[in-house]
């Protein structure tokens, strides 16, 4: 049994920021929901337990490692990223949590039931899966579709059910058409659909934008948003990292091996750092004067025509600091901004740092 | 191990009916192989002129039941192979195998599917070649021959059988192959062994009675029953998952990338939406 997630730290620390060393093992207080009144330490059901709990799990093709020694946790009604280059193993990942392949080694528990065989079916009630590709009949119409998935759940309601899914994907007015004269964004609204029927604990969503419209897009996003609302646990993988900076709670960085998990803003800040951006109205005559004279700025560079990127450890802690001292030093400040990296910044340097992707 | 469950059975069986009815190469081969192999042994039983000798009778009764059973032995085996491949290719073996559907109720509800018209068309042959020898044939001795119990039993029971053999066979091939026509090939074939069995009491190298007809009735059971059992084994979630990726990025059907592949990440501009 592994001991944990070992993280090969790829690059040496030279050129980058170094990483803190509970990447990945973001302590338990950040993924577990706020325990209730006087739940804390009570014996808890399964159910209460986190949604997805993975550890050590890895996935070999022959000799190649389709993921390796990952591990990570997914809260109740989190919604939860899963990023990653092509081939990165996050399909494989969806479809080993998903009950279709067997891990090569370590363990896991989805929906509060470890995973193995004879879990399979009863784990496979509580969750559903949108794959990549939604998989619909293209013979049957949209309503045989979902009819026959509500009869596979065996759900007590179906007529009732199959409504509300197509009323919460705005599809009722399209249920009698056949899935194969859909547009590409329609069959994914109906795989949504699908994924509703059940209700689940657990949707496991794989590139659920990839090939739509913005608009599209969009409503998939809002779609997502309403199911945090309700409470439902969301694994979502994605290549659009402007998504998972919108939708996630949390996300995490797989690159065959786990990089990094956390929220975004977390993320960002543990790779890069707080920064500010001053902008001043004419070069400063001594910046070094000026910036060496504020505790808080660990580091300058000059970007020319009067501004200057610091490094803080704390940017709003920083900033009136360096505004006095600017203004203390007869300059005109016209700007003083905290520097944005979005997560694309820290999913490239993170991906970069394993030098190739994995195929 | 509790059993498979009746409503997902059907609800699968149901579904199979509903694509069939719109798959103009299923509905076109129930149409067409009726009209063939009533009109085919018809065609003989009339030549027969009342005074043919009994051995040329014969011979055409066993034409006649042979052809019979052509269509529950080969019609099935390509219906299953094409339902197995077209789940692969549609992608719908990914989703319909998150659901708690289990392994017997998915082969059995798409084996009733593929085994009920099948069966239903194979009799309806049997029945109008039947009425029109009785109707129509100058020669009796065809007629009573035709008529014959035992004969009747064995078509009644092999004809369900055999298509029982068909289709776990094409089932079973299509969980490997990966074109569609290859399955549908090989099935075929594989199909052809239990009909030459079925030859000896057509062609009354074994004097049909009702034993023969039970005991070789019995006899397939045992054999469908067996090949039952390992095409459930092939049918494995992960090697038909795994098996559809390989086929998916051979197909390049939709959204399939080429490997060796990295590609940038897509961008998407704040303000895309909304
Ligand atoms: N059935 C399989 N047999 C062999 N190798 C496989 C199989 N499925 C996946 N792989 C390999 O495992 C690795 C991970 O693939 P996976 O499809 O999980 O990546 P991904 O992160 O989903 O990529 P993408 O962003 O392109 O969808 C790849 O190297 C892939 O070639
Ligand atoms: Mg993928």
């Amino acid at each position: 049994m592994p001991a944990g997630p070992s993280r090969a730290d790829g690059a040496p620390g030279a050129l980058r920021p170094s990483r803190p060393a509970h990447w990945g093992r973001y302590p338990a207080a950040m993924v577990q929901p706020a325990p209730g009144p006087g739940g804390e330490g009570a014996a808890l059901p399964a159910r209460d337990g986190p949604a997805l709990r993975v550890s050590g799990l890895t996935k070999r093709f022959g000799d190649r490692a389709a993921f390796e020694d990952v591990s990570f946790e997914v809260a109740r009604g989190e919604v939860f990223g899963f990023l990653g280059p092509n081939g990165a193993g996050k399909t494989t990942t969806v479809r080993t949590l998903g009950t279709l392949i067997a891990p090569t080694s370590g363990s896991a528990e989805v929906a509060g039931l470890p995973l193995s065989p004879q879990n399979g079916e009863a784990i496979r009630r509580r969750i559903s899966v949108m794959p990549e590709n939604p998989g619909l009949y293209s013979r049957l119409t949209v309503r045989e579709n979902l009819e026959l998935f509500a009869s596979l759940y065996g759900l007590r309601s179906p007529g009732e059910r199959i409504a509300g899914a197509l009323d919460a994907v705005r599809l009722a007015d399209r249920s009698e058409d056949r899935c194969g004269r859909l547009s590409k964004g329609l069959r994914q609204r109906v795989g949504l659909a699908r994924a509703l029927l059940n209700d689940p604990e657990v949707i496991f969503l794989d590139e659920p934008t990839s090939g739509l419209d913005p608009v599209a897009a969009g409503e998939v996003h809002d779609l997502i948003n309403g199911w945090r609302q309700r409470g439902v646990t969301v694994f979502l993988t994605t290549h659009r990292l402007a998504e998972a900076e919108r939708l996630c709670d949390r996300v995490a960085i797989l690159n065959t091996r786990l990089r990094s998990v956390g929220s975004p803003k977390d993320l960002r800040a543990s790779l890069f750092g707080g920064s500010l951006v001053v902008e001043t109205a004419t070069p400063l005559p001594d910046p070094r004067a000026v910036f060496a004279g504020v505790a808080a700025v660990m580091e300058w560079t000059e970007g020319g025509n009067g501004t200057y990127l610091l490094s803080v450890a704390d940017p709003r802690q920083a900033a009136p600091q360096v505004a006095r001292a600017v203004v203390a030093a007869g300059a005109d400040l016209i700007s003083l901004a905290e520097s944005q990296h979005s997560l694309e910044d820290v999913y490239l340097q993170l991906i970069d740092d394993d030098g190739s992707a994995p195929r | 191990m509790s059993g498979p469950d009746l409503g997902r059975l059907l609800a699968m069986t149901r579904k199979e009916a509903r694509e069939f009815r719109r798959t103009p190469f299923i509905l076109g081969a129930m149409v067409v192989l009726p009209v063939i192999f009533i009109i085919e042994p018809l065609i003989d039983i009339f030549r027969l002129g009342s005074s043919t000798p009994a051995s040329a009778v014969q011979k055409v009764v066993g034409v006649t039941f042979l052809l019979m059973l052509i269509v529950p032995a080969v019609l099935p085996s390509t219906i299953a192979a094409y339902s197995v491949i077209g789940e692969r290719d549609q992608g719908t073996l990914e989703p319909l195998l998150t659901t708690p559907v289990r392994r017997s109720e998915l082969l059995l509800g798409k084996a009733l599917a593929a085994m009920i018209p099948s069966v239903l068309v194979s009799y309806v042959i049997f029945g109008v070649v039947l009425l029109c020898a009785h109707l129509f044939a100058a020669n009796q001795t065809v007629v009573a021959t035709l008529s014959n119990g035992p004969e009747i039993l064995a078509e009644v029971l092999f004809a369900p059988l055999l298509s029982g053999w068909s289709i776990a066979v094409g089932t079973g091939i299509s969980a490997r192959a990966s074109d569609v026509r290859i399955a549908q090939q090989l099935g075929t074939l594989a199909s052809l062994p239990p009909l030459a069995v079925t030859a000896l009491v057509s062609f009354q190298v074994l004097t049909p009675s009702v034993p023969v007809a039970v005991g070789f009735g019995l006899g397939f059971l045992v054999i469908d029953i067996a090949m039952w059992r390992v095409v459930a084994a092939m049918f494995d979630r992960e090697r038909l998952i795994t098996g559809a990726r390989a086929l998916a990025a051979g197909g390049g059907g939709g959204g399939g990338r080429p490997p060796g592949t990295v590609r940038r990440i897509q961008m998407v501009q704040e303000g895309d939406h909304e």
